[in-house]
């Protein structure tokens, strides 16, 4: 067991070399260069203030060796600094991280306390109305683009009730709110982008906890069990929960590369300022070193996410220790 | 069960009807544009079904070629996936050794990508156009598929009619291919029919970031980024877009999910 | 319903909604209100007779700022904040003219040779510091300073020596005339005890915390969320009438929009549809006050002067005679805009009323280009020319809605005439890369922020024809490239004017541009801000001189 995790952990490293030198690749192939998008067509700018531009960061050398120089860097955990404002792009993914894992923290929390109960309950009660609407409210999750969901949601509970506020992680005057006042307005702000966020994943995994209950439910010793005559109740909580939840907490792991991908939008949308954002707007600038960055850090995350998923699976199943799983 | 697949299948078909037959189906010309005063953002009427958008073009003539858009990027990613999926796993679940591992490696890779950011990083890098999206979307969602095959293969290798096909001398490829393919498919179709629904969100999703499938051509995507200024007032524009891609990806996973029913038991019986 | 912030005592906001009365009621309380204000008003006035700064402005727009060093500034964001923290030794009025800011006064000698500046005095920095000549100079030489990087460094190069003659005048020797200087001189001055020792200037912490002399002084900047500043009391011209100023990070238009109906934003820029079809509620025109005045920019159809399709002039004026202007302004623009025949902005003393530019007239079209060989000669409806077809590709970069609409239309006015046109829309980096660097292109639409000084040597001069110059079209005229250097020597006003009304003149005969529209900006601010007067420099030129009233103050705090 511990050779498979250190075996697992080890791994990582290679991946992110490899993914990171395929991503810093891609960049570089695109046509067109941050300093032309910077100043574009600004009749200010001379020429001569452009090609300093690429010489301040070793943009005039080729391919390779500004890859070497990346990696150098980033072996002391340097990201180089940013080609939009010139700041250390780890103090500009450091200000901006806290958001985003709040984000995913409490909609993970969210997804956690309501899809589990929600599947387990639809498998007890299979194919009772509650199980058939939840059924049809799973699918239509499974199908909603979620970005409609975030805009609807935005629309009806932001704009036309008033709820929730539109969009923003805090209001500008927070610094004048005291502890309690800020705190409340923090929850207020999470609502929206937390119910869209966790909406597609709450479908996933309750519907995959209902399958695993289900499954559960049919093994042997449940059958034991309610023939030694011991009250349903009991039956469940005791034996099968137990023996469900493992495999649904594995899969628990893979939901965050899913939230770390749906960030870039649904940040995009409500103005959240979190990591998602600056991805996005560092694709957008051709800001390779904060690109790099962030496609690193979302790299790190997957490969994290994937990681525990596979370790508990396999404290789970020491069976398998393979790639034999859905 | 059979209810799923039958609502599934006529949704998707009388979309792909749609499609195909555009030019009929659409009350107007998608593009043409009305740019007489209040022929702009009209709400939904019995001369425009969707209402108009912001040039005054018939929203649902839009629609209806945007299916054509949003079904043939889902179809053409999956098909490239699958065409890839399949090949890789086939060759990793049939040979083993080295092959399978250099494969699974790959495999392992392509999960481990951040693929969303992937995804947007080249298109935006090479240029957001309907190629583009179809090929990346493919080139990036082919692993599961690679393992659900190479899963099937290891087990059909054993199979007698695989040895019986090897000993009288049949060409490797061929076996692969005209003989265990066909029965690995099961899960393959599943598996691709989930993913159609999959590609179209991801393309509505690129074109909601100005990623995706460029004005003029409409496709569900793009009719709701151009909707979006107007969502509290020119709600048509918001609506229907969303709702078809509800729809058609939710047909897609009923689809998928009806046959994971038919053919599950079958899986299960075969072991 | 309308909502007020309140601070109370323990520190929360609260959030108190007011409904909107009935008319009987509101006119008594209106009565009541106007007595019972007339006794705070009055006491609002501080003792040298000034309004006390309240409220709070909360701006909204899609990007953040980069850098709040003006001379570093090379985005939008960063120089509107940097231009209410710092201040120039010239500014802009409200009429485009250039008017003193830190200098009083200035005197222009030797034909241009030397400018030398008298600057105000008791002027204050931010924390407490006296501001100096010398911080002119520092500024300035930091500016010229290579390793700097500065991207305007070439509006500067000319600068030959600085001279302080003492602590409140001081002199620039230039080593030849150059008139748009006034204008360059409106750059931001920084404080030099602040950034004397510092190596690499991009990581001072005045880079994200700015001192400087203007009207606001930093407060805040919540990367990604917002900017604050706090009102200057000490303004050498007077204390602000807003108490902050805040920029909002909307990454989105439509919530941008949202946001301003709800109330959480104070304003933003509209676009056309917005204006003309989501603005019209009661909801909105109770609350919300839109503004509209021509935009410093102008959308143009460019064609590549070396391809042999152009090199003709009479097809190039058939082609500008083909096209509907108004048609293209009503219909992407929903009429919020003015033709444009020249490459400055209307209603300055450059821009020539009386140059006729090209109207729509498809006839005078048709002729000019039978005259230069083109028929139809097999009544297909393209023209032809010794067995060629009339085609050619509009290439526009994707992302702007207005020129991808502009382009269609225009497809559609040149097929009247028998030339067919095929539209390409490109990513902006390899539109940048292909188009504009390489000049692979046949026509392009695009557009130029147009500055306030007319120099124009950047774009139509021939020396601005080498690699990735801006001169893309390859324009290349000896009596204009003499005109454009005669105005950048040209220190007379009306000497000056004239120059650049005839380079208008000559370069609308010339078409190698269709010139096509100036847009409107049409901002949207809350109704209670008072004092807004639209202008043709916008509306935010006198911003210290907006004002609340009392009773409509929002943010109490």
């Amino acid at each position: 067991m511990r050779r498979y995790v250190i075996k697992r952990l080890l791994l990582i490293i290679p991946m992110l070399i490899g993914i990171s030198f395929i991503m810093f690749v891609v960049m570089h192939f695109a046509p067109g260069d941050p300093a032309s998008i910077r100043y574009g067509l600004n009749p200010e700018v001379s020429g001569s203030a452009r090609a300093n531009f690429s010489r301040m960061y070793d943009l005039d050398r080729p391919v390779l060796t500004q890859y070497a120089l990346w990696m150098r860097r980033f072996l002391s955990l340097d990201f180089g600094r940013s080609l939009t404002d010139d700041r250390p792009v780890t103090s500009k993914i450091l200000a901006r991280l806290p958001a985003t894992i709040l984000l995913q923290g409490v909609s993970l929390l969210v997804i956690f306390c309501v899809a589990i109960p929600i599947g387990i309950v639809s498998a007890v009660r299979r194919n009772s109305l509650f199980d058939r609407v939840m059924t049809i409210l799973v699918f239509i999750g499974y199908a909603m683009p979620t970005f409609w969901l975030a805009l609807l949601l935005i629309l009806l509970f932001g704009f036309k009730l008033q709820w929730f506020p539109i969009s923003g992680m805090s209001p500008w005057y927070t610094a004048y709110l005291d502890g309690f006042a800020r705190f409340k307005d923090l929850i207020w702000h999470l609502v929206l982008p937390v119910a869209a966020t966790a909406f597609g994943a709450l479908a996933a995994l309750s519907r995959y906890s209902r399958s695993s209950m289900i499954e559960a439910m049919g093994e042997n010793y449940v059958l034991t069990a309610r023939a030694k005559g011991l009250p349903e109740k009991r039956v469940i909580m005791a034996h099968v929960l137990r023996n469900a939840l493992l495999p649904i907490v594995t899969i628990m792991g893979l939901t965050l590369p899913g939230l770390v991908s749906g960030s870039f939008i649904f940040e995009t949308i409500f103005a959240w300022p979190g990591m998602g954002r600056l991805g996005y707007e560092a694709i957008m600038n051709y800001d390779y070193p904060v690109v790099m960055g962030v496609g690193v850090i979302a790299t790190f995350l997957t490969l994290l996410g994937i990681f525990l998923s596979d370790v508990l699976y396999a404290f789970v199943d020491p069976r398998i220790r393979f790639e034999k799983r859905e | 069960m059979n209810k799923r697949i039958i609502f599934g299948v006529t949704i998707v078909s009388m979309m792909a009807l749609a499609a195909i037959f555009a030019p009929l189906v659409a009350t107007c010309d998608p593009l043409a544009m009305d740019l007489s005063p209040g022929a702009r953002l009209q709400a939904p009427s019995p001369e425009h079904l969707f209402g108009t958008d912001n040039l005054g073009r018939d929203v649902f003539s839009r629609m209806v070629y945007g299916a054509r858009i949003s079904l043939s990027v889902g179809f053409i990613a999956v098909f490239i996936s699958l065409a890839i999926g399949i090949f890789l796993g086939g060759l990793s679940g049939y040979y083993g050794g080295w092959v399978d591992g250099v494969i699974m490696r790959l495999v392992e890779v392509m999960y481990c990508f951040p693929t969303f950011f992937l995804i947007m990083m080249v298109i935006a890098f090479l240029g957001p156009n309907i190629v583009n999206v179809m090929v990346v979307i493919g080139l990036t969602s082919w692993a599961g598929l690679c393992r659900l095959v190479r899963a099937e293969f290891l087990t059909l290798r054993e199979r007698d009619f695989v040895h019986s096909a090897g000993v009288q001398g049949v060409p490797d490829m061929r076996i692969i291919f005209r003989h265990v393919l066909p029965n690995a498919m099961a899960p393959v179709y599943v598996s691709a029919t989930l993913s159609v629904g999959a590609a179209i969100l991801v393309e509505s999703a690129l074109s909601f970031l100005g990623l995706g499938v460029q004005i003029p051509a409409p496709s569900w995507g793009n009719i709701l980024t151009a909707g979006k200024n107007y969502i509290d007032y020119a709600w048509w524009l918001t609506l229907f877009p969303g709702l078809a891609i509800l729809i058609t990806v939710l047909s897609f996973n009923l689809i998928g999910e009806g046959l994971r029913e038919i053919l599950d038991p079958k899986l299960r019986e075969r072991r | 319903m309308i909502f007020r912030y309140h601070i109370n005592s323990t520190g929360s906001v609260l959030k108190i909604k007011h409904r909107t009365g009935t008319f009987k009621r509101s006119l008594f309380l209106s009565g009541a209100v106007i007595f019972f204000l007339l006794v705070p008003a009055a006491m609002s006035y501080s003792q040298h007779g000034e309004w006390v700064s309240r409220d709070a402005y909360v701006s909204s727009g899609i990007g953040d700022a980069r850098i709040l060093i003006p001379f570093l500034a090379d985005d939008s964001t960063s120089s509107s904040i940097c231009s209410l923290v710092y201040n120039g030794l010239t500014k802009i009025d409200k009429d485009l003219n250039v008017v003193g800011d830190l200098a009083e006064r200035w005197e222009v000698a030797d034909g241009g040779l030397s400018i030398t500046f008298y600057l105000r005095k008791g002027v204050r920095w931010h924390d407490g510091r006296p501001f100096t000549a010398g911080d002119v100079r520092f500024t300035f030489e930091t500016m010229l300073d290579p390793g700097t990087g500065c991207p305007y460094i070439s509006s500067y190069a000319d600068i030959a020596k600085i001279e302080v003659i003492d602590p409140h005048t001081i002199r620039f020797y230039y080593s030849r005339p150059y008139a748009p200087a006034l204008l360059k001189f409106g750059m931001g001055i920084v404080p030099e005890h602040l950034f004397r020792d510092i190596k690499d200037i991009r990581r001072i912490p005045q880079a994200r915390a700015p001192v400087g002399t203007g009207p606001y002084m930093f407060s805040e900047w919540e990367s990604g969320r917002y900017i604050i500043l706090e009102a200057n009391p000490d303004y050498f011209e007077h204390a602000p009438g807003i108490k902050r100023y805040v920029y909002r990070i909307v990454p989105d238009q439509a919530v941008q929009f949202l946001e301003l109906v709800a109330e959480q934003a104070d304003s933003m820029d509209l676009n056309p549809y917005q204006f003309f079809y989501r603005s019209n509620t009661r909801q909105f025109t109770d609350r919300i006050r839109k503004y509209k005045y021509l935009s410093h920019s102008y959308v143009y159809i460019g064609y590549n002067l070396k391809d042999p399709l152009f090199g003709d002039r009479r097809v190039r004026r058939a082609l500008s005679y083909a096209i509907n202007k108004k048609e293209i302004i009503d219909a992407v623009l929903l009429g919020l805009g003015e033709e444009c025949t020249g490459p400055f902005l209307r209603g300055t003393p450059y821009y020539d009323e009386t140059v006729p530019g090209y109207g729509h007239d498809p006839v005078k079209a048709a002729e000019l280009l039978r005259e230069a060989g083109w028929s139809d000669t097999d009544a297909d409806g393209i023209l032809e020319r010794g067995g060629e077809e009339f085609r050619l590709r509009i290439a526009t970069n994707q992302g702007n809605q207005v020129r991808e609409d502009v382009a269609t239309i225009v497809q559609g006015q040149w097929a009247r005439l028998g030339i067919k046109a095929e539209i390409q829309v490109v990513a902006w980096s390899a539109f940048l890369d292909q188009f504009v660097n390489r000049k692979q292109f046949q026509a392009v639409i695009l557009g130029w922020t147009i500055p306030v000084d007319p120099d124009i040597y950047s774009v139509w001069h021939t020396d601005s024809m080498r690699e990735r110059g801006l001169n893309f079209i390859s324009y290349s005229d000896r009596r204009v490239d003499e005109l454009i250097e005669l105005g950048r020597r040209e220190f007379d006003p009306a000497r000056r004017e004239e120059i650049y009304r005839k380079i208008h003149r000559y370069i609308s005969e010339d078409a190698p541009y269709t010139f096509l529209f100036f847009p409107y900006a049409t901002p949207a601010v809350q109704k209670r801000f008072e004092g807004i007067k639209p202008a043709p420099a916008g509306i935010g030129y006198n911003f210290i001189d907006w004002r609340v009233p009392e009773r409509e103050v929002k943010y109490k705090f």
